[in-house]
């Protein structure tokens, strides 16, 4: 088996606030293959972008600590580097996009600068060569009159085309990596659609890994081949794409699932997951789920349940799996 | 059938001023020539991506936006006709449910404050008994009692939502706008919403007009669903129909291009290039056109009128055409093991209750 381009071991995250030490992400491991689509899925506070976050060492601290942990990009540990080095290697091996490119482009630059910039730093070309190779990587990403449109500045152009004009920029330099947060959950779903499927050529022509951070199973579902699941700060599923949703284990896989409306079927009462996530200030000892698991006994309540393999790939961290003839 | 709101030809149009002496410039079409009728107890879907009008034309008809042209009558009376008096009658009737709620609570108000507030107005409760009527209002969304005394800030965003559905019952509408009111909430929360409102629409024989661009929840919630773009609806259908057999290529467009979560099931995609035109340069024809795959010269020269279809209308030239590999809305189907699983939780779950 291929060596894992990146490999998160055991990441530890916590913020510091007013005194309190909050807990943002505990304890999360996984790989990314090359060439591979690896999906990050999880709610809102599940951790999954301060995962992120941590890998590109992006995370303002204080009040963020990485408390433990390795983030190995080809062997090498990016939380041991320089923040010089870091900055060589974010834009040039490592490439992110996020969800409002508006707020990640500058808006005083057009975006055929923002692009000869990173091309100048990370590549060394300039002058026409730079601004060349921008325009190719304008129409790379299909972007309409690429040469003219490398002369816009980023409010001229629509949500799409931005997004667009971003993900050349985070293509630059041939990055082994990408890291994508949530990066069509701000644009209509056509537009979405034709972001989805810019990726997918890319990645095809490129071999680039992705690492897709999103909330939408939809577009786990249609781009990934891996997935890793989150909640409160944990991994608690991980898997290959078919065996997460036609053999979903963990009892909050298996709510988020059911609990998704589908256009292609119609479904009953919508399934929920009584309860909410307990806070980040809040110390648990078991399983972070037993509060809100029907399952959940006194082991489930004391220990923490590790993540075991339950098939070929497939892992679970939970006590109870496989649920069939589990018992409460 | 009964009708509780009829739609007739109902346009907003906003003028765009620019310069010195504010000269209009140009006019916004957000909403042109929409009709739709809704039942009790109904609910229409409004779908279409972001600047098709749907907004708009939701807001056009409790009258926030002072419609253009048309007609709006709830229970036979003509709404755009009311003056200031009969029109704050009339919106005890029909209320309305904005995305983020945050917006129309007030900060400083607790949300007893604030749901009291509409029942001493209208006259819906004293002095005497408000305690207990706001009690009633709040647990009938879902929250506790004691949840009345805190502020909203307080609040998560699914129990905001729930607020806002409390705001907006106060007064016993018969009619509720819902503006994307599950859009912004992760998912196991949006499914805690959606089955508060049809409980709530159950109970109370509410009609909705609800707005999205998230198909699944459409499909799940709408009885109809209208298909906007650029201002005018472009088919109109029972849900079913709608999406087993949609008609217009722009509808088809939608259903092609919504991510499933489903990776068994291969999907037909469609093409279509670009984005959605300016709403102040409408194209000539049939605004879809320039996206339209199977655009010809007469959808650029003449601009298709809604025709009935079956029990759809549709306004495209080329409707009611056979078109190959079109099956854009192919079965999905749960995983035997999720539905077998989410079975067990259940069942412990109400061992547990």
């Amino acid at each position: 088996m291929a060596e894992p381009l990146l490999s998160v071991r055991d990441l530890q995250v916590r913020f510091r606030s007013g005194g309190q030490s909050l807990r943002a992400v505990d304890g999360v491991s996984f790989d990314l293959m090359p060439g591979q689509t690896l999906g990050i899925v999880g709610e809102s506070g599940c951790g999954k972008s301060v995962t992120s976050l941590s890998i590109m060492r992006l995370l303002p601290s204080p009040p963020a600590m990485i408390e433990g942990g390795q983030v190995l990009l080809q062997g090498r540990d990016l939380l041991k580097l320089s923040e010089a080095e870091m900055r060589k290697l974010r834009g040039g091996r490592m490439g992110m996009i996020f969800q409002e490119p508006m707020t990640s482009l500058n808006p005083v630059y057009t975006c055929g600068d923002q692009i000869i910039e990173s091309l100048r730093i990370h590549s060394g070309l300039k002058g026409k060569d730079a601004r060349d190779r921008a325009i190719e990587l304008l129409t790379l990403v299909r972007l309409p009159s690429p040469e003219k449109r490398v002369d816009d500045y980023p409010h001229q152009l629509s949500g799409g085309q931005r997004q667009r004009v971003m993900i050349a920029l985070a293509l630059a330099n041939d990055p082994a990596v990408l890291i994508a947060d949530e990066p069509t959950t701000a644009l209509d779903v056509t537009i979405q659609s034709q972001i989805l499927d810019l990726m997918r050529d890319l990645q095809d022509r490129t071999g680039t890994a992705i690492m897709l951070i999103t909330h939408d199973l939809g577009v786990v579902a249609e781009t990934c081949q891996q997935v890793v699941v989150m909640y409160a700060g944990a991994v608690i599923e991980k898997g290959e794409v078919q065996q997460i949703f036609q053999d979903p284990q963990h009892p909050y896989t298996i709510g988020l699932m059911a609990a998704v409306p589908r256009m292609d079927t119609a479904r009953g009462r919508l399934a929920t997951i009584p309860g909410a996530v307990p806070p980040p200030w809040q110390a648990i000892p078991g399983c972070r789920f037993a509060g809100r698991c029907p399952l959940a006994d006194d082991r489930c309540r004391k220990s923490p349940p590790p993540l075991r393999p339950i098939t070929a790939g497939h892992e679970v961290a939970c006590w109870k799996a496989p649920i069939e003839g589990a018992r409460a | 059938m009964t009708e509780l709101l009829r739609v007739q030809n109902l346009t907003k149009h906003f003028p765009v001023k620019r310069g010195l002496l504010r000269r209009q410039v140009g006019t916004v079409q957000a909403v042109t020539d929409v009709s739709f009728t809704l039942a009790p107890g109904e609910t229409l879907a409004v779908v279409g991506e972001s600047g098709c009008g749907k907004s708009t034309l939701g807001r056009a008809i409790l009258r926030l936006h002072e419609p253009s042209s048309g007609e709006i009558r709830l229970d036979g009376e003509d709404v755009t006709a009311l003056d200031t008096r009969d029109l704050r009658e009339a919106r005890k009737r029909m209320q309305i449910i904005f995305q983020d709620p945050y917006g129309s609570l007030n900060p400083r108000m607790t949300v007893r404050e604030t749901l009291a507030e509409p029942l001493l107005l209208h006259g819906m409760a004293t002095p005497a008994n408000i305690r207990a009527k706001v009690d009633e209002l709040i647990t009938m969304c879902g929250l506790s009692a004691w949840h009345a005394d805190r502020y909203p800030h307080e609040f998560s965003g699914g129990q905001r939502q729930r607020v806002g559905i409390a705001r907006a019952l106060a007064t016993r509408p018969r009619l509720i706008v819902c503006d994307e009111p599950v859009s912004a909430l992760d998912v196991s929360v949006q499914a805690q919403i959606v089955n508060l409102l049809q409980d709530l629409q159950r109970q109370l024989g509410l009609a909705y007009v609800f707005i999205s661009h998230d198909l699944g929840v459409v499909r799940h919630i709408a009885n109809r669903v209208a298909v906007m773009y650029l201002g005018r609806i472009v088919e109109q259908a029972d849900t079913e129909e709608l999406f087993l057999n949609p008609r217009h290529p722009y509808t088809r467009t939608l259903i092609s291009s919504a991510p499933r979560p489903d990776p068994t099931v291969a999907r037909h995609k469609l093409p279509v290039e670009g984005g959605t035109p300016s709403a102040m340069a409408l194209p000539s024809g049939c605004a879809f056109h320039p996206r339209c795959p199977m655009a010809v010269d007469r959808c650029r020269a003449e601009r298709p009128e809604l025709r009935q279809l079956g029990g759809t209308l549709v306004a495209c030239h080329r409707a009611d055409e056979a078109v190959e590999g079109m099956d854009v809305a192919a079965a999905g189907k749960d995983s035997p093991a999720l539905l077998r699983r989410l079975e067990i939780l259940e069942q412990a779950r109400t061992m547990q209750a």
